[in-house]
């Protein structure tokens, strides 16, 4: 008979991966059918409104970085190149551009065409993307616009004049949102389908917070690079679903029992890191060894907030109040997702406080510049203010040709070196 | 004749001195009009490409100036970023570093990925408040005019505590009319261009227009005032060049000597660049709310630009219709290195022009790029193709 450890521990990463390789199947049957979907990214991908109209969500940033971590990645920029886009512009983008040259054809399945686009301006790239897709099949783009932090520190909440504007804005475009959802499907708005989608929201992110905050305990119980990556996909591609909500319920049990239990990620758990940027996916496992073979292992990222688009801080709507709660969690996640790229220098020194960390590893790449333009300046704010070690490495998200695995190496060899050292006079 | 001018060197002298002058200010990398500004007591909000409500600044009295790089080393700037970014970040910012400029607020806009990350990298890097106008990005939203509104708002507060005083409707409806002048005359000096290109070099209105952000519109106007009859009096004849547009120049700014270049070959009768300073393209209505006013221009009565996304307004689309309304030849698509917006926009530009049979030349630029043989007998090429085929 087998323990309660060996069906807990593990389970996340077993029924994340299922749960994945379900979701790409029903988009392959959504293409076979020739059902338009809905395509959407991740910062503020708006699913619990969407799935109200049935349609069937496409997330062409997690396609693309599935064919990198496939290793198929390159053919789709090639393709994409000779197309016309130039090798400086964001893989994710020309990966995508590829797939729909292919009619929608990746390697673990075709995805169906788009019927509309909606995205946030978390990402400006995401804009300029629907633009292709507009260019392409002539449909129906919406930008949600979510106004952001404008200086550090400045957040305004809930009472104050400019928050209620930005509110007002959100709100109004929630409702013509849902108008131009209601023509492009033909089914009409249900405020009790939203009432549900979004309770299984509310119980995600509760899930996704608290899955966060029990990798304060050491041995850490997950590695945010890798582990980390699944769950991500999980709480991006099963939003508002119930399927998500029992995901998130039965992790938290897993991560609390191997917390309980004293059960690591690592074996040896020598060095606790944080990640500052976006993985390396078309070397990932070897790009997370680089650390794990010297003990290290990332308790946290900047990727879990911003690529969850603010799940991070746990927000539940209020059921009475679908869309004026919709637009208060829209403002205030897509907001601190925003501010975990560019404002993210005194949330990472509460990073390495909260979770005991030894350095930070900054991880800039060629294609996003979103994440990337302040990294180079955030590190150096973070070690005029504090004591901590850190590693600076760029490659990128998509592009085998700037991801020089020997540099990489040498890079992280040095930075566990400068650790021991660190740790031998403590 | 402007008391106190910060730009005097145009005063009193002929024609083709004052452009000299004029072009040689902007070329100037050590901003003497700022300098001067500022030893005269004046405060500086700098604003980072590509529109900026200026019109605010002004009517809180202090200096709007536009930041929009240099073609200088990012000597202390370049350890401030990553290795695959635009040239014009870097600059801007080295501008504020090296201490050529001095500035009272920085403000950046969501026009791209890289620039809205500027707010914060200025600001863990200078002691002046650095902040994000949150132009809006949904231009189709029904809300939009009344979020920008509530936003200018904002800004307008923000700009008092800097100025120490406050903006009133007063000041603001002065300020309107003092850029309406402005507007109509740049609206003239897109006429010349476009209807007697030979009157104007291609390097010259481009200086003419870049002066606007260097200067109090005041003087900007005056100077304008003068130099405009003189040039559609310029003893100047029609040579025997193909009409084009330039596109591409937007935010990071091709070096003047590029410009000069492609004029050497071409008319350029219309272009983008510095599209920011031209973006409201009629006069605002006096009377009524101001900030509303300024709103509701920067949504309806605007340009166009590969970083604001208007549904009424696909990017191709226009630029075929910039090339009709100026009866141009062909189009050279131009786009700075690294520069995502634009190089994306390329695409789309190339596809509408094979599609719409009109010939373009594409290249890429830097702002600090020096040598332009190898593109200028690329270009003389392609004007030869156009002109013997």
């Amino acid at each position: 008979m087998a323990s309660a450890s060996d069906t807990i521990v593990g389970r996340g990463n077993r029924e994340g991966a299922q749960l994945f390789r379900e979701w790409y199947a029903s988009l392959n049957q959504a293409a076979v059918e020739d059902r338009r979907a809905a395509y959407v990214f991740v910062m503020g991908s708006l699913a619990e409104l969407l799935r109200v109209f049935d349609f069937p969500i496409v997330f062409p940033e997690i396609n693309s970085l599935q064919t990198a971590v496939r290793r198929a990645a390159q053919e789709y920029l090639s393709e994409a190149e000779d197309y016309g886009y130039s090798t400086d512009i964001c893989g994710y983008v020309k990966a995508d551009v590829a797939t729909q040259l292919r009619g929608g054809k990746l390697p673990m399945a075709t995805i169906p065409k788009p019927a509309l686009a909606v995205y946030t301006n978390a990402c400006n790239t995401y804009i300029k993307w629907a633009e292709i897709w507009e260019r392409m099949y002539h449909i129906p783009t919406f930008t949600l616009d979510v106004p952001g932090t404008r200086a550090d520190g400045r957040q305004t909440w809930a009472g104050h004049p400019d928050y209620a504007n930005d509110r007002r804005y959100v709100l109004a475009q929630l409702h013509e949102l849902i108008t131009l959802c209601e023509r492009v499907s033909g089914i009409p708005f249900d405020i009790d389908r939203l009432r549900e989608t979004l309770s299984y929201t509310s119980a995600m992110n509760r899930g996704w917070q608290r899955v966060l905050a029990l990798n304060r305990s050491r041995p850490s119980v997950f590695n945010a690079l890798s582990d980390g990556t699944i769950y991500l996909g999980v709480a991006n591609g099963l939003r508002g679903e119930a399927a998500g909500a029992r995901f998130f319920n039965d992790l938290v049990e897993e991560l609390e029992f191997k917390a309980a239990h004293g059960i690591g990620t690592l074996a040896d758990e020598q060095y606790r890191l944080i990640f500052a940027g976006v993985p390396c996916y078309p070397i990932f496992r070897r790009f997370n060894e680089l650390f794990t073979e010297w003990g290290g292992t990332f308790v946290h990222s900047t990727y879990l907030w911003f690529a969850s688009g603010g799940s991070n801080l746990g927000f539940e709507y209020d059921l009475e109040d679908p869309l004026g709660s919709l637009a208060d969690g829209l403002l205030l996640g897509v907001r601190d997702a925003m501010d975990s790229m560019f404002f993210q220098t005194s949330v990472l020194s509460t990073m390495a406080d909260d979770f005991n960390a030894d350095g930070v590893v900054y991880h800039p790449i060629k294609s996003c510049r979103t994440v990337s333009t302040g990294l180079a300046d955030s590190r150096r704010a973070l070690m005029a203010s504090r004591d901590i070690a850190t590693l600076f490495i760029e490659s990128d998200m998509m592009d085998r040709r700037v991801v020089s695995e020997a540099q990489l190496k040498n890079r992280a060899d040095a930075f566990f070196e400068g650790l021991a050292t660190r740790k031998r006079r403590q | 004749m402007i008391a106190n001018a910060v730009f005097p060197e145009w005063q009193g002298r002929s024609l083709d001195h004052v452009l000299y002058e004029c072009r040689e200010l902007v070329e100037d990398t050590s901003f003497p009009t700022v300098r001067r500004w500022r030893e005269a007591g004046g405060r500086v909000v700098g604003h980072f490409q590509v529109y900026f409500p200026e019109e605010i600044a002004h009517a809180a009295g202090l200096l709007p100036f536009k930041v929009r790089g240099a073609p200088i080393e990012p000597a202390k700037a370049d350890s401030r970023f990553g290795s695959y970014l635009c040239s014009i970040l870097k600059t801007s910012l080295e501008l504020a570093l090296s201490g050529r400029v001095e500035l009272d607020l920085f403000v950046t806009h969501p026009i791209c990925d890289a620039a809205r990350n500027l707010a914060a990298i200025w600001g863990r890097n200078v002691a002046y408040p650095c902040e994000i106008l949150y132009l809006p990005q949904n231009a189709n939203s029904g809300h939009a005019a009344a979020y920008l509104r509530d936003e200018y708002g904002r800004l307008r507060r923000r700009i008092e505590e800097v100025a120490g005083r406050r903006v009133t409707d007063a000041a603001l409806h002065h300020s309107l009319a003092v850029f309406n002048e402005n507007r109509a005359h740049l609206r003239e000096l897109y006429l010349i261009k476009r209807d007697r290109p030979w009157l104007v070099g291609a390097e010259e209105a481009y200086a003419l227009v870049a002066l606007a952000g260097l200067l109090p519109r005041e003087e900007h106007n005056a100077l304008l005032a003068w130099v405009l009859p003189r040039l559609r009096e310029r003893p100047l004849r029609k040579q025997d060049k193909i009409r084009v547009v330039v596109e591409g120049g937007f935010c990071e700014q091709p070096p003047l000597d590029l410009i000069r270049a492609i004029g050497r070959s071409c008319y350029v009768v219309d272009d983008d660049l510095l599209i920011g300073l031209r973006w409201i393209r009629e006069d605002l209505p006096a009377g009524g709310d101001p900030i509303a006013h300024l709103a509701e221009a920067y949504l309806e009565r605007s340009s166009y630009s590969p970083v604001q996304h208007d549904l009424r307004k696909p990017k191709e689309r226009m630029l075929v219709e910039r090339l009709s309304a100026s009866r141009a030849d062909a189009a050279i698509v131009m786009a700075a290195k690294m520069c995502e917006p634009g190089l994306e926009e390329q695409v789309a530009y190339t596809r509408a022009l094979d599609a719409a049979g009109i010939p373009y030349f594409v290249t890429e630029f830097e702002e600090n790029m020096t040598s332009y043989d190898q593109l200028e007998i690329q270009l003389q090429t392609f004007v030869e193709n156009l002109l013997f085929s």
